[in-house]
């Protein structure tokens, strides 16, 4: 029987190898058609009409104005009269039409009415927010933190924060429905393909359309960016599957973009007063927070600090302060860039006032990392010399004297990214085509070249002998694509179906090579002896032995081919003009592991995406929320900003790989790499400029704020 | 956006006479980046767009009598590519480099640069040019102002007149040529821009039935230094947080005179006169340039969040001065 | 909220609790007096003003100009009017309100969903599409307007089987990601590399500031532009 096992690196065709992504030809050249693009016979378009108010009552809703629009042909009320919204853009009626500016306009031509309710929506401390719109959620001591910080050498305090910031996908939430009897068909933007079925069934339920999942057929060929927010129906789903009903048409309903930002996600802001303290050779004896974040109108769960090192003595608050904002959704690596940066930001200041350099602290303090202390030790040796880190740290400040200054930071991680729950089923026809199918989808990380990689790797073939099919609940469920978890689950329950399969295989043909499975292989195009290519037959010929039946195998995700539990290492060097506070990106470095790599191609792309994301959120990029009138101010691609090709500076990225790593099996990666940026990067400016910036993004105004250069509330120096 | 009539004519004088009298009749249709935003986002409506760029005579850059004169259908790329425009007046092509994005190039007129609306977050949110709440006080100033005005603030307009045009005209005594019913005029750029002062003013003299057909820069013009900086937070495509565009008249390395005029600070262009008075006589140098950026920058009123503006002005204008006699690369790295 | 936090968050979508929440207070809001703000707001006390405004749909055309200049200088719509458009080399007529978009046009009418809407603002390039050539934003690109001109989009390059050099160099470096991004940043490249065959690292981020990716694939867009540069050497054009 073939062996499951991951084969051993000198027995790898194809893992770990830098391979292109299968559907780059399709995306490079436009042809891909994401759920946007699906264009169906006699389709009508969907818009909504939104709440203006962070909230309000609806006192009044009146749809004939619109029903009477030209070209509209079906409305529906999302939120009925009498009920409260809760954010600006919360959804109330949708509308179909027979094109989209009718539609627009039939949306326009609703009118609500409204009594508006008191709000909350900046990002507002607990004690100005007022005990109505705060929550406590953790209070927790570890140790003895007074007598800790007492006996201690030197204790740094300072505040450090991040805003509250948007997934802005560049695909807006969305889908094209369409009832065909009693069978729907759904075209979602989604990261949970296999998850869909579930969510009409009970959203349909809710407005009294009973369906059975069975009925529901979802396809998600290719969706344009996600980053955690688009895991559900939601109500535009629900909504356009019920104008589609309601018309007898298929309808398409995007999310426009104003649309997109105000409601379809937010990461909850994080501001922390930090103390932390060590002994005068840089021991890390005591930690003290006092964290605070707007979450939307719900509060749950508290963040981990300190981060990664787990100080003896830890006194730990966290408040939640409630909005208005609309929900918050899962962005990328949920809490731990918010963490990394409170924590990350506190322990660089701490080396700053031990006249450490950095790297030094850390690595002083680096058990307190528990079992992934050595991984942390090589990274911080490969990312020290891949920024030359040496030569390019300067204490505190103490850079060049000129308008210009430069200055490194840097900052760690960590993430579980165990795989998914996941099943596949791999078919091996008699004229030695193969495809596996999986219900899983490609946010755009590379999950079909994975699966394909993966396939191929156990038959012994070219990825030109796959087909991978994904994306359509038709094929074995898999779990949704958030945390890092994908590419264990397909990686791994691919590897038990091809292999499955593959002994099907063997057992039809061991016969005519006078032996039994468990001595054959697949290999090089070839079922050969193990070892020995001299007795081999091609795969065509092996799989024509197989008659007029196919084999097919299936497997589900297997916890002896992967694990959990990733470090990694980020440093930032940074140009700050310090009579204007801009901060340009000089160089970044990120050095990763995630277990076994499958395909470094992509696995590099993962990593540099999320660092330029980084990049995004630590200069760039915030959601403004105006108190007096409740609104998202910039719900633009204009001022919500985001870093262009003109603003990364040059990004270094080493994933570690081999003895030590490989044997770890597959860990997810999409989310480790993007926790770093912010802290490293806000590390770097404090290198540079000599004082810390408390607040990203590192705009500006805050940066000539931090350097003495305006007055606090306006007030000029 | 509402449904709206089109039309494309190939006279100044045909335009005209589609043009109604009032803002919401009609509607000049440059490069259109601008005016269909605001249609799309419901913040301005029109019945009718008129476009301009199939008549011939707008779209000529020439030498009239030693004036440089560009019409208003020229795309900023036919003008970043004019070589006698590079080298008599170079802030211009330097204003535009700050626009990163080829596609605004192509797309978008000189007519267009100028007049473009303001991109006052509450103004392009529904709230009016003036932003005023229902007791008539200034959302701006009770709200997030961070990019907002920090000269010419003290009447209900806050926000930022946002072409980076506009300040290089002032420097270069620029004028602006429209056209209505009544036949051409011309106004100086710095009577061009105006302050509203209530509900209903607009933010440029001009009328709804008037076009504008290009902008020139007289020959006394010719021959000063230019100097243009912006304070733009991204490399990309971008928003200038400030600007400073400078020219100079030099007797040897003296400066016989200036004119110094900041953008994005005020509801217009904002001159900086007595600063340009202080530089006469003097050799621009870090000292100097410093000193009149100081000059510029007193009398400002920022708002509850954008003092630091004041400072980035400061700094525009000691850059421009800088970059007007070649100094500017040596100062930013010294 | 644990440290290894490895679910994603469910959306949700319940409600707070505001039973504490001040009494309502005028929050002295003002009258949201454009459609986009009150979609479907008719403000308590202000619902006489908006619902005028709402009624107010139908587009009254403006008297036409008498003069015979005027007449001829052809006003159309506001309903559907025959649109030319010469696309990829072919010339196709649709019947098209003036508003309609070029962008619009190709997704909506013509089944070219290569070209993506994003920001629908002339900020993110997802749109691109050449114009005789050069690279323009397309959403906000009256289809009228484009008229009598040579438009080339995404499929008008090249194809998955018979990839231009651009689109063969973004997958080579892997430029790309969600690619909701790519086709227009393809398009904006195949323009700059047309303008400018010799280019540099400096030079290329200095023109592409017109385009924005979330994933963030700028690396490979970098080594892709150069790559294509050195491929169309030999070639002759990128398109």
């Amino acid at each position: 029987m073939a062996d499951y096992h991951w084969p051993p690196a000198d027995h790898r065709a194809l893992i770990g190898k830098r391979i292109k992504r299968i559907d780059g030809p399709q995306k490079s050249s436009g042809q891909a058609k994401y759920s946007y693009d699906i264009n169906r016979p006699g389709m009508l378009w969907g818009k909504m009409a939104t709440c203006p108010y962070a909230h309000a009552k609806i006192t009044k809703i009146d749809t004939s104005a619109a029903e009477a629009m030209p070209g509209v042909k079906g409305v529906v009320t999302i939120v009925p009269e009498g009920q409260e919204v809760f954010w600006a853009g919360q959804e109330i009626v949708a509308v179909a039409a027979d094109t989209e500016e009718r539609a627009e306009a039939g949306a326009d031509a609703v009118k609500i009415e409204y009594q508006q309710l008191p709000y909350l929506v900046a990002d507002t401390d607990p004690q100005q927010a007022g005990a109505q719109y705060t929550k406590q959620l953790e209070n927790k001591v570890a140790g003895n933190p007074d007598q800790a910080f007492q006996q201690a050498d030197v204790v740094s305090e300072g505040d450090y924060g991040v805003p509250v910031i948007t997934h802005c996908c560049h695909e807006t939430h969305g889908q094209v429905t369409e009832w065909d009897g009693d069978d729907l068909h759904v075209w979602p933007s989604t990261q949970a393909v296999s998850d869909m079925a579930g969510e009409y069934v009970e959203g349909l339920g809710q407005m009294g359309i009973k369906i059975a999942a069975n009925n529901v057929h979802v396809d998600t060929q290719y969706m344009g960016g996600g980053f955690g927010s688009k895991f559900a129906a939601d109500t535009w789903g629900i909504a356009c599957a019920q104008l589609s009903k309601k018309t007898g048409r298929p309808v398409k309903m995007m999310l426009e973009r104003d649309q997109e930002l105000m409601v379809a996600g937010c990461r909850p802001s994080m501001h922390a007063h930090v103390k932390v303290a060590a002994k005068r050779d840089g021991t890390l004896v005591a930690w003290d927070s006092d964290t605070w974040g707007t979450q939307g109108p719900q509060a749950e769960g508290s963040p981990t600090l300190p981060y990664v090192l787990e100080v003896p003595n830890v006194r730990a608050k966290y408040t939640a302060v409630l909005t208005n904002i609309g929900p918050a959704r899962a962005w990328r690596a949920p809490n731990h860039p918010q963490m990394a940066l409170i924590s990350n930001g506190a322990m660089e200041d701490l080396a700053a006032k031990l006249n450490m350099d950095p790297v030094d602290f850390y690595l002083k303090n680096i058990d307190l990392a528990g079992s992934h202390a050595k991984i942390y030790r090589d990274e911080f040796a490969k990312a020290s010399e891949l920024m030359d880190w040496k030569s390019k740290w300067h204490p505190r400040g103490q850079g060049s004297s000129g308008v210009l200054k430069r200055g490194v930071g840097l900052s760690i991680h960590t993430w579980g990214g165990r795989g998914n729950m996941s099943n596949c089923q791999v078919v091996i026809h008699p004229d030695g085509s193969v495809e596996t199918n999986i219900g899983s989808q490609d946010l755009g990380t590379g999950t079909r070249t994975v699966i394909n990689i993966v396939t191929a790797e156990t038959l012994g073939l070219p990825l030109s002998g796959v087909k991978v099919n994904l994306g359509d609940n038709k094929y074995p469920p898999a779990g949704a694509s958030g945390g890092s978890t994908t590419v264990s689950g397909v990686s791994t329950s691919t590897r038990m179906a091809a292999t499955s399969a593959l002994n099907e295989l063997l057992a039809k043909v061991a016969p005519s090579f006078g032996t039994t499975p468990d001595k054959l292989e697949a290999w090089d195009g070839k079922i050969q002896v193990i070892g020995d290519s001299s007795k081999s037959i091609p795969w065509k010929q092996a799989c024509a032995k197989l008659g007029t039946a196919s084999v097919t195998g299936t497997g589900r995700t297997n916890n002896a081919l992967m694990s959990s539990g990733v470090g990694g290492v980020q440093m930032s060097e940074v140009e700050v003009d310090t009579e204007t506070g801009i901060v340009r990106m000089i160089k970044h470095v990120a050095v990763q592991d995630c277990g076994l790599v499958i395909d470094v191609k992509t696995a590099e792309s993962q990593v540099f995406g999320a660092c330029i994301m980084g990049v995004c959120y630590a200069i760039y990029e915030e959601k403004i929320m105006d108190q007096p009138t409740g609104r998202c101010l910039n719900a633009n691609m204009e001022f919500y900003k985001l870093a262009s090709i003109a603003d990364i500076g040059e990004i270094v990225v080493h994933m570690m790989q081999g003895p030590g790593y490989d044997e770890r099996g597959t860990i997810g990666l999409g989310e480790p790499p993007v926790i770093s940026p912010g802290a490293a990067i806000s590390n770097a400016v404090a290198n540079a400029i000599g004082v810390r910036v408390p607040e990203l993004p590192l705009t500006p105004d805050r940066v000539l704020t931090a350097l003495g250069k305006v007055g606090k509330e306006g007030g000029m120096v | 956006m509402d449904a709206f009539e089109y039309a494309s004519p190939s006279t100044v004088k045909e335009a005209i006479a589609l043009l109604g009298s009032d803002w919401e009749d009609a509607s000049v249709f440059g490069g259109g980046t601008d005016l269909i935003s605001l249609l799309k986002d419901d913040v301005e409506e029109t019945k009718r767009l008129v476009n301009i760029k199939r008549i011939g005579a707008l779209h000529a850059i020439q030498n009239d009598h030693g004036s440089l004169r560009i019409g208003a259908a020229v795309t900023i790329e036919q003008l970043m590519s004019a070589s006698d425009v590079r080298r008599d007046f170079p802030s211009i092509p330097d204003a535009a480099e700050g626009i990163r994005s080829p596609q605004l190039h192509n797309m978008s007129t000189v007519g267009g640069w100028i007049c473009q609306r303001p991109r006052c977050w509450y103004y392009r949110n529904g709230f009016g040019l003036l932003a005023l709440d229902a007791s008539g006080k200034s959302l701006v100033e009770q709200g997030d102002n961070r990019y907002h005005a920090i000269f010419g603030n003290s009447g209900p307009a806050k926000f930022i007149s946002p072409s980076s045009l506009g300040p290089v005209l002032l420097a270069l005594d620029g004028r602006i040529h429209i056209e209505g019913p009544n036949g051409p005029r011309d106004i100086a750029a710095r009577e061009f821009f105006v302050t509203p002062q209530k509900q209903g003013d607009r933010e440029l003299a001009l009328a709804p039935n008037e076009i504008v057909t290009g902008v020139s820069i007289p020959a006394a013009s010719r021959g000063m230094r230019n100097g243009w900086y912006e304070v733009r937070p991204k490399e990309g495509l971008d928003w200038p947080l400030t600007s400073a565009a400078v020219a100079l008249k030099m007797n040897g390395a003296t400066v016989e005179s200036a004119r110094i005029a900041m953008g994005h600070v005020a509801p217009t262009p904002w001159p900086a006169d007595d600063a340009a008075k202080w530089l006469e006589g003097k050799t621009i140098n870090e000292d100097t340039a410093a000193k009149a950026g100081d000059a510029a920058v007193q009398g400002a009123t920022p708002l509850s969040r954008n003092a630091y503006k004041v400072q980035l002005a400061r700094v525009a204008v000691k850059r421009a001065l800088l970059a007007a006699v070649g100094q500017l690369a040596t100062a930013a790295s010294a | 909220m644990s440290s290894h936090d490895d679910k994603p968050r469910p959306n949700g979508e319940e409600k707070p609790n505001r039973s504490h929440a001040k009494d309502a207070q005028d929050k002295n809001l003002p009258d949201l007096s454009r459609r986009r703000f009150i979609k479907g707001a008719g403000i308590a006390g202000m619902a006489a003003s908006a619902g005028a405004l709402l009624a107010d749909r139908v587009v009254e055309a403006l008297p036409r100009p008498q003069t015979g200049a005027a007449g001829a200088a052809g006003v159309l719509g506001p309903g559907e009017v025959p649109v030319t458009l010469r696309i990829n080399g072919k010339t196709q007529t649709l019947n098209l309100e003036p508003r309609v978009m070029l962008l619009d046009a190709l997704r909506n009418h013509l089944d070219l969903t290569g070209a993506k809407k994003v920001c629908d603002r002339a900020t993110c390039g997802a749109c691109t599409v050449h114009i005789d050539g050069r690279a323009v934003y397309s959403c906000t690109t009256l289809a009228i307007d484009a008229q009598g001109r040579e438009i080339t989009t995404i499929e008008g390059i090249g194809s998955a089987e018979h990839l231009s050099p651009m689109s063969q160099a973004f997958w080579n470096n892997d430029a790309q990601q969600c690619g909701f991004c790519t086709p227009g940043f393809v398009m904006a490249c195949t323009a700059y590399l047309n303008h400018e065959p010799h280019p540099t690292r400096e030079g290329l981020e200095k023109s592409l500031g017109g385009n924005i990716c979330r994933c963030g694939t700028y690396m490979g867009i970098k080594d892709a532009v150069l790559e294509a540069a050195n491929a169309t050497k030999s070639k002759g054009a990128v398109a």
